[in-house]
């Protein structure tokens, strides 16, 4: 039974190789992509509930020892991980279908978008699932190759521009990853997460800071914690829409979830609590403010998601059972909320061919349903009460305060400052996009390459520029027949989902406190890797 | 275990002339010194892996033999490190068919600031009293020559 902890990674790698098979076909692919997502989704729930009733389920690939061999583990943390990353993989799918539908037609298979966004998914869940570092190196490269190609689709200008930059700094993180593994390796003589547990402690203090140092700069150039990251708001707003929301939604998120399983595994009284809760606080201010500065839907979205990296940084820098168990409730929270506010920033772009606050306007009349699409996880990501937002803060505040100390109280009040620029940063987009009337003309000379050229998932302008349109109520009929269904459902499930969160908040927050329990105690992972067999 | 000292200045020396490389604004010299990186720490994996033994089988001899994994994980960074090499020349390529050089280019705000300055404009933002202040530096930069027909 514990076998199927193999099956989220193996599964989106076969689906894959059988879109490429099937490349001519676009109904061949959506029908494979849809069938393994989803079959994977059910692993990942099963998977969760057992790793709930049993303790971590554990897999020797290969049936070699755990020390030697790759061992694949689902304790509570990856598996709650792999489940919503994988709920919002499979909607963010979805919506894909309905932008390319609507785009190139019902019969234009996009041959490399699906393999690489199932390869991705493999890679994700690779990394969440792994129980060594060089796995989860492996894991890693999977996905940031997998997200290459997925941010330079198309090769337009503005993409090839953007991802060079993502491209370079992904390499070098990687190979700093690479070093660190090796010292890593040199100093204990092993790869292997619940061997290290034991190994580092007996390290000289000195050794093993440099290695968490080693570590911690890796991931946290994945995460995009403050002062490694410049490379996001800059690279993900050209993708497209549905590459950026998985991107945003996921792919930090996996280096928020490794800097936790190192951090509470290898690290757990570690001295470098202080850096990390510093690093938390500039994460969360420096990053609001680029969003209040903004003035592109897109790269506001980019710098909240950078600021709020931040909260989840302050959970594991304070360490407590409730500050873990707090980050953890924020990352599924933060997945949901970002991914579908950079799905209705596409269907922003959609509507209206840009996402610039300065040109639109108009839109809570004209797009009521869109309007309340944007307003509910907006408000969710603010921190408005009673969304799960709001719980997670709140989880992560009284964490702080328990701490006592003063930089810990410093860090309170940042999460605070930062929640209530959130909302003025959002306010500023519902202001400007929906709220005041439409214009009927711009100030011309006011274009000064403000347009992100991002929507259509092959670069091409697939949105023909449409007209500026009076809000009266002739044009609301129209524009909704406009707004394609096969991309506002996947949203409305994902908003669904981000309210459901809040729904379930007690029983997930009881779930992830369990969690954070586990993490601390730390002997139920060791045991499992090390004494169970394949 | 006692590190190889050639072994470990080799490293430094191919990841220092990597660095630099990578801090040049093309894209090809950034490609040449990833590679320069790559290498170095595959040779790290040298290091790592201890002194040179017998072929890692068990029953061919009784002497020492190497250790097995480092060169696990070696073979499977080089692999990784070709494709994303392959990549990285092909988007290089890409770059250089459409904008006839492969440079890394500046941020988008940072490019609209640019302009606005060439254009002689202000922001919204932009306060009267600063403008006695003397230019920031880089804004006599000569303007790159870019053309973009995509015809090599």
């Amino acid at each position: 039974m514990n076998q199927i902890v193999l099956l989220p990674v193996i599964l989106p790698l076969l689906g894959a190789g059988l879109c490429l098979v099937f490349g001519r076909s676009a109904f061949a692919q959506r029908i494979i992509s849809i069938a393994i997502l989803a079959l994977v989704v059910t692993v990942a729930a099963v998977l969760l509930v057992r790793a709930d009733r049993f303790g971590p389920q554990t897999v020797n690939v290969g049936g070699w020892p755990a020390d030697i061999g790759i061992s694949l583990v689902a304790d509570r943390l990856s598996a709650l991980m792999l489940l919503v990353s994988t709920v919002v993989t499979l909607c963010v799918l979805l919506y894909s279908f309905g932008q390319g539908i609507v785009e190139f037609g019902r019969d234009a298979p996009l041959s490399v978008f699906h393999p690489t966004f199932l390869v991705l998914s493999a890679g994700v869940s690779n990394a969440f699932l792994s129980a060594d570092l060089f796995n989860l190196f492996v894991g890693f490269e999977i996905l940031l190759v997998s997200s290459y190609v997925l941010i330079t689709l198309g090769g337009t200008g503005a993409r090839v521009r953007s991802g060079t930059i993502y491209i370079v700094v992904s390499m070098i993180s990687s190979v700093v990853f690479l070093v660190a593994i090796a010292c890593v390796y040199a100093a204990t003589g092993t790869v292997n997460l619940a061997a290290l547990a034991g190994r580092i402690e007996e390290l000289p203090s000195g050794v093993s800071n440099l290695l968490q140092l080693l570590l911690l700069t890796t991931f946290c150039i994945k995460a995009a914690v403050f002062p490694l990251s410049a490379w996001l708001p800059d690279s993900y707003p050209t993708a497209p829409a549905p590459v950026t929301a998985v991107f945003a939604g996921l792919l930090t998120k996996v280096g928020i979830y490794a800097i936790i399983r190192t951090q509470t595994l290898l690290f757990p009284d570690n001295d470098l609590r202080t850096l990390l809760l510093w690093a938390a606080v500039l994460t969360m201010v420096v990053g609001i403010l680029g969003a209040v500065a903004q003035s592109d839907i897109k790269r506001i979205l980019s710098f909240t998601l950078v600021s709020h990296i931040g909260y989840m940084l302050f959970g594991v820098a304070i360490g407590s059972t409730m500050g873990l168990s707090g980050a953890i409730f924020y990352i599924a929270h933060h997945i949901t909320v970002q991914t579908t506010l950079f799905l209705v920033a596409g269907l922003v772009e959609y509507r209206s061919s840009t996402t610039n606050l300065d040109k639109l306007g108009g839109l809570a009349r004209a797009a009521p349903v869109l309007a309340v699409m944007f307003f509910v996880p907006a408000m969710n990501l603010a921190g408005i009460p009673p969304f799960s937002g709001f719980l997670g803060k709140l989880t992560l505040v009284e964490a702080g305060v328990d701490d006592h100390r003063w930089l810990s109280y410093v860090a309170v009040a940042a999460a605070i400052v930062t929640s209530l620029l959130t909302l003025y940063a959002i306010a500023k987009v519902w202001n400007r996009a929906f709220w005041r009337p439409a214009e009927t003309g711009h100030e011309a000379g006011d274009d000064l390459g403000h347009d992100s050229h991002g929507g259509s998932m092959h670069g091409r302008s697939g949105v023909s520029t449409k007209t500026e349109r009076t809000s009266t109520w002739k044009a609301v009929d129209d524009d909704q027949q406009r707004l394609p269904l096969g991309m506002v459902v996947p949203t409305l499930m994902l908003v669904a989902c981000s309210v459901a969160l809040t729904v379930v908040a007690g029983p997930l927050l009881a779930f992830t406190t369990r969690a954070a329990e586990e993490l601390q105690g730390r002997s139920a992972y060791v045991t499992a890797v090390l004494g169970g067999g394949g | 275990m006692t590190p190889n000292l050639p072994l470990v200045i080799l490293v430094g020396i191919m990841v220092a002339a990597g660095v630099t490389l990578v801090l040049e604004r093309s894209l090809t010299r950034i490609l040449i010194g990833f590679v320069l990186i790559g290498n170095g720490v595959s040779v790290l994996y040298l290091v790592i892996s201890g002194p040179a033994g017998t072929a890692p089988i068990v029953g061919l001899s009784d002497d020492p033999m190497s250790d097995p994994l480092p060169q696990a994980m070696v073979l499977t960074a080089i692999v990784i490190t070709l494709g994303v090499t392959s990549f990285g020349l092909a988007l290089a390529y890409r770059a250089w068919q459409l904008t006839g050089h492969d440079d890394v280019q500046d941020d988008v705000e940072d490019d609209a600031i640019r302009r606005r300055a060439e254009k002689d404009e202000t922001s919204v933002t932009f306060d009267e009293a600063d403008a006695a202040l003397p230019d920031e530096e880089g804004s006599d930069r000569p303007r790159r020559i870019a053309p973009r027909d995509g015809t090599p």
